[in-house]
């Protein structure tokens, strides 16, 4: 029994010198030093793959740390990402949380408009995927964090109420503090935003009709407002929204873009138009009356011309300025009746 | 730092022998094996005026400042050879890592378009409050280097926003983008051994085990400053720090 037990021990031990040569065998990295840096032994294929595509096409700008200084960064404005903190505009999840892999695959599939940042649509979904796994190893915040989705409900229908109610949560949240009252990205804060690293930004102009940053369907813009774009000026509003609130907004912000919209239809068919609201609860008598959506298909009496063909150049044209804040044209209203 | 060890191990021993004769009350015991740091911030050289804030463009605000108020990068204590709002921590020496979490509540007051106070402490994974005192929307926007960076709206009449940070990391920039005057700093730490300069650039540490510390200052403009302190049980150790401005 005991002669046995020794016997086993003796086999184990033996065995597991012999594990462990070959484990310190493997992790020497065969490479020969040639001063050029050898993949670590510990990157997947997907990662090496990554690898390889990372020098080929992004270190230019994003360097070879990751850390956004690559050779062309000095000329680019804004600064490309630093993937060693690991902070992302566009993501699906809350604020301050790392995005989804699906994320990063959608920014490298369209591109970040109003960047630098061109659409990699014509590399293969495959090696998408892998520069995705290589951009994970900069932070060690991949290797912790497990990052969920915000939930998204159903779109609600895009309705006069709707359209009216997401004008007054525009005002509300003060969303035109840097958007500007008509949208324009024109607010009274916009001049002096600055990005996490103390860059210039400005906001987005809903009137310019050049698509978002993160996206280009409603769900999207719903998704912006309601994670934030990390590392710019722009806030998640999940905190103090509802999800029927948040799509009452996005039909709001619609009909502020100068396209084809059902939401900017029905804001032409009610005569609304962007700009200050004089009630903030909106409980005055005359103007909603003569705007609710009951009275929305007999007449748009109160002139609505910033939705016509004219939304290029509608500064001049009845826009009521905000109280606070001087209309930069210096127009007085001609319309003194401030429509809903 | 082993002699001081013993030192204090036997010193206890002997404490908390006393103790046991007359009431066995471990926090009595505690307070008597622990010391304090404590100590000026003293500034040589004048002190550089903040810049006035406008506010025109946030008149809720404004109509909270019947004075106008400036910029808080550098705040003179009484006397004016003093500093007040500099952080003290003890930046090492100490054993082990199970401190105590502190029980006061940490809560960051946006109010008349000011963070107060303007330097947050808090310890690793404290709860900390965010409030709205205003009428107006703010977002809360803290730009770390080794926590997470978010940003959060917050309208006014919204309720309080409740953070977290996971890592130690002195002087992370809060700001408001609405209104870009507005800033803070928080400062997190893996211990429950720091303190903020008051308005007369005195601080305060309690509670410090017995021990050789490396004690560091830090000045949101003016930088960091360390020091050695040697605590002893009941005993304060004292620290002083020296800002030079010319």
């Amino acid at each position: 029994m005991k002669h046995f037990g020794n016997r086993t021990f003796i086999l184990a031990s033996v065995a597991s010198m012999a594990l462990m040569l070959a484990d310190s065998g493997s992790s020497q990295n065969a490479g020969v030093s040639s001063g050029y840096p050898v993949p670590a032994d510990s990157m997947s294929p997907m990662e090496q793959q990554g690898h390889g595509l990372y020098l080929r096409y992004c270190v230019g700008c994003h360097g070879v740390r990751g850390d956004g200084n690559g050779e062309n960064a000095p000329y680019l404005e804004p600064k490309p990402r630093d993937f060693t903190a690991a902070t992302f505009k566009c993501r699906s999840t809350p604020t301050g949380s790392l995005p989804l892999d699906s994320d990063l695959i959608h920014t490298l599939e369209r591109g970040i408009q109003a960047s630098n940042m061109p659409s990699w649509y014509t590399l293969t979904p495959q090696d998408r995927q892998a520069l995705v796994a290589y951009i994970k190893l900069f932070s060690p915040r991949w290797k912790k964090e497990h990052p969920t989705p915000i939930s998204v409900p159903p779109e609600t229908a895009v309705t006069a109420q709707s359209v009216r109610h997401g004008h007054e949560l525009f005002e509300k949240m003060e969303c035109w503090k840097c958007h500007g009252q008509e949208g324009r990205g024109d607010g009274p804060s916009a001049s002096t935003l600055t990005d996490s690293k103390d860059r210039p930004i400005t906001p987005y102009d809903f009137t310019h009709g050049e698509r978002f940053k993160c996206g280009e369907t409603n769900k999207d813009l719903y998704t912006i407002f309601m994670t934030g774009v990390d590392g710019t000026p722009m806030p998640s509003f999940s905190d103090n929204l509802k999800p029927e609130e948040a799509w009452d907004i996005v039909h709001y912000l619609r009909a502020l873009q100068p396209r084809k919209s059902a939401a900017r239809e029905i804001a032409k068919s009610i005569g609304l138009k962007p700009g200050p609201i004089d009630q903030p609860a909106g409980d005055q008598p005359n103007p909603p009356a003569a705007a609710q959506p009951s009275g929305a298909d007999s007449t748009p009496q109160q002139a609505a011309p910033a939705a016509e063909p004219s939304s290029s150049a509608p500064d001049n044209n009845a826009q009521p300025s905000a109280p606070t804040t001087a209309s930069p044209e210096g127009q007085q209203p001609s319309n003194p009746n401030s429509p809903k | 730092m082993r002699t001081t060890h013993v030192q204090y191990a036997a010193k206890a021993f002997v404490l908390a022998g006393a103790f046991a004769v007359i009431t066995l009350h471990s926090a009595a015991t505690l307070a008597a094996a622990s010391g304090t740091i404590s100590g000026t911030i003293k500034v040589d050289g004048t002190v550089p005026k903040g810049k006035a804030i406008d506010m025109s463009k946030e008149p809720s605000c404004a109509a909270k400042h019947p004075t106008p108020i400036t910029t808080e990068q550098v705040m003179a204590g009484t006397g004016g050879n003093t500093l007040e709002n500099v952080v003290v921590y003890i930046s090492a020496g100490l054993q082990g890592s199970n401190f105590p979490m502190r029980t006061e509540p940490v809560t960051i007051e946006q109010n008349g378009c000011q963070y107060k106070p303007h330097m947050i402490v808090l310890q690793v994974n404290e709860d900390m409050k965010v409030v709205n005192s205003d009428q107006t929307s703010h977002n809360i926007h803290p730009m770390p280097k080794q926590n997470t960076e978010w940003n959060k709206s917050q309208p006014a009449g919204a309720p309080p926003i409740d953070a977290k940070f996971t890592t130690q990391e002195v002087g992370i920039p809060v700001k408001c983008n609405i209104h870009p005057w507005m800033r803070s700093y928080i400062s997190v730490f893996n211990h429950p051994f720091f303190a903020v300069s008051d308005k007369d650039g005195k601080f305060t540490i309690k509670n410090v085990p017995p021990g050789t510390y490396t004690v560091s200052s830090w000045q949101e403009t003016l930088g960091t400053q360390t020091t050695q302190v040697t605590v002893a049980a009941g005993q304060t150790a004292a620290a002083t720090f020296t800002y030079k401005t010319r």
